[in-house]
């Protein structure tokens, strides 16, 4: 096993994008109880869109903005479509709706761009080495590390500061009494999926920047495995669930570099497994205190 | 006017009808309650105004206006407001944050600090730990926290679901002397309670219920009548 502080990037910048991933995921589950499977696919849709941008030769702002459109019409249209009118549905409808969001999207992904995809290279440069104190650190990893702390930093400022915010919050611990004090509920679940959409945007440019080659099948493997952080973390509260994103992110980008060419195979499994053994151990989830409310609206 | 209106109100839960032609009226600067035992139909019936219960008959109105079929945001919106039964104060919230939410609700756009100021007026104690958890406080203060929050949204009606459920008699009293201060205020309270020699002496009037169905209606001249009382109550 080899570490460097490249290595040590690499698990950062990751965990910072897999805690964007699962703050996406884990604001949604907490106004409708819903675990978004289709979350990778608007990544997807963005990373293709920003895929079509260099294909135009469009600037990267422009590519970018497309991305940003592209992710946040989807979720909306995903919300009101799906979410909205399932939303008083059981568990499992909702679920498996999600489920077939997700393979309706990979399925249009394929008929559009073929199984071989497309080459994001708009923010390519990105990629290029950065000198920090005689330490080699590819630019990416410090601009993914920059831009989820800003992110999350924000996203932490509009609920705790922000009406709207305290709104989400109590919605996502009791959406009933939230509802008979007045808080209107479909703003705050749109409220929830349009920040959900802009945090998918933000992962598809960085991502895309770390593995430019976009297929239908893009960001699958990344949302199970931040499903699994998710879960890890504890999925009724965004700060449990964001630091089992970053966990899980950290663990994968950092053994992912450190392990020897041979042995990456057996990342996920050991990814998965030790995710199991802490639920068995912990099954509210690694940074959950007490139990959380299970209702829905 | 902003009267509170019930009007042969029905609701079901599938086959089980829990409130069965129900009509009252409650009118500004007047405490009306809703006595009768366990499964009477009293929660209900506050949950069918907020429209959180299937209502399958009748009609609610609040100055003039149905509130039928409308979401319980939106009566919350019109003005009403309801103190829910165990409270359901947000625990992990600080206690000035739950206030806070009350706002949701709040028709009025002026500078919400009078309203928050009179809230803590009337109960202290929420002033003084307004920066402490909400879960951290007891129950009785939970219980002024979860009034104070109700009024914040200045309704026109305020519905209060059995609020000396588990509380210390001194507790009791605070709120029930809350709750005549919010009487003298001019607001419309509904009250829903198990005291009932309690509520009686208290309220301008007071339905009985039981089986879903108003079966009397006492005056205040009536709390010192207790075979009355236990004759209403099992009636």
């Amino acid at each position: 096993m080899t570490v460097t502080w490249q290595t040590f990037a690499d698990g950062v910048s990751l965990g910072g994008i897999y805690a964007l991933m699962a703050v996406g995921i884990g604001l949604v589950f907490g106004v409708l109880r819903l675990v978004n499977f289709a979350y990778g696919q608007l990544i997807m849709a963005g990373a293709f869109s920003l895929a079509l941008g260099a294909q135009w030769n469009w600037p990267v702002w422009a590519s970018i903005l497309l991305c940003f459109a592209v992710v946040l019409t989807l979720s909306t249209l995903m919300d009101r479509l799906v979410f909205r009118p399932l939303r008083t549905q059981s568990p499992a409808v909702m679920l498996v709706a999600t489920f077939a969001v997700s393979f309706l999207l990979q399925s249009i992904a394929l008929l559009w761009f073929g199984s071989l995809g497309k080459i994001a290279t708009s923010l390519a440069p990105l990629n290029r080495l950065w000198t920090i104190g005689g330490v080699d650190i590819r630019k990416i990893s410090i601009v993914s590390i920059a831009v989820a702390a800003g992110c999350l930093l924000l996203l932490q400022l509009l609920l705790e500061r922000t009406s709207v915010g305290l709104h989400m919050r109590a919605a996502a611990m009791d959406f009933r009494t939230a509802r008979l004090l007045g808080v209107r509920a479909n703003r705050v679940i749109g409220g929830a999926v349009l920040i959900s959409g802009v945090l998918a945007a933000v992962v598809a440019v960085m991502l895309t920047v770390q593995t430019p080659l976009v297929t239908p099948t893009f960001a699958l493997s990344d949302t199970i495995i931040v499903l699994a952080g998710v879960v890890l973390g504890g999925l009724n509260r965004p700060v449990p669930a964001t630091l089992g994103g970053f966990t899980i992110g950290f663990g994968s980008g950092f053994l992912g570099g450190a392990l020897p060419t041979g042995q990456s195979q057996y990342l996920p499994s050991l990814l998965f497994g030790a995710v199991i053994v802490v639920l068995l151990i912990r099954p509210n989830g690694l940074f959950a205190r007490g139990r959380g409310s299970m209702e829905r609206v | 006017m902003t009267d509170l209106v019930v009007d042969g109100l029905e609701v079901r839960y599938g086959v089980v009808a829990a409130v069965r032609g129900v009509s009252f009226e409650v009118r500004p600067g007047e405490i009306v309650g809703l006595i009768g035992p366990n499964g009477a139909g009293k929660s209900s019936t506050l949950h069918a105004i907020m429209g959180a219960a299937p209502v399958t008959g009748g009609d609610v109105r609040l100055g003039g206006t149905s509130l039928l079929r409308r979401r319980s945001e939106d009566v919350a919106r019109r003005g009403i407001a309801l103190v829910p039964e165990g409270r359901r104060i947000f625990a992990e919230l600080s206690v000035e944050e739950n206030l806070r939410l009350g706002l949701a609700a709040r028709r009025s756009r002026r500078d919400p600090a009078a309203v928050l100021d009179r809230a803590y007026e009337l109960f202290p104690i929420v002033e003084e730990f307004r920066r402490r958890p909400a879960g951290a406080l007891s129950g009785g203060q939970q219980q002024q926290l979860a009034i104070a929050r109700a009024l914040v949204a200045e309704p026109d009606v305020l519905m209060l679901d059995e609020p000396s459920l588990g509380l210390a008699p001194r507790i009791v009293d605070v709120v029930f002397d809350a709750l005549a201060a919010i009487r003298e205020s001019g607001l419309a309270v509904l009250l829903v309670e198990q005291r009932a020699q309690r509520t009686v002496a208290l309220a301008d009037r007071c339905h009985v219920l039981a089986n879903g169905e108003l079966r009397l209606t006492l005056g205040r001249e009536d709390a010192a009548d207790t075979d009355a009382l236990v004759a209403a109550y099992f009636a």
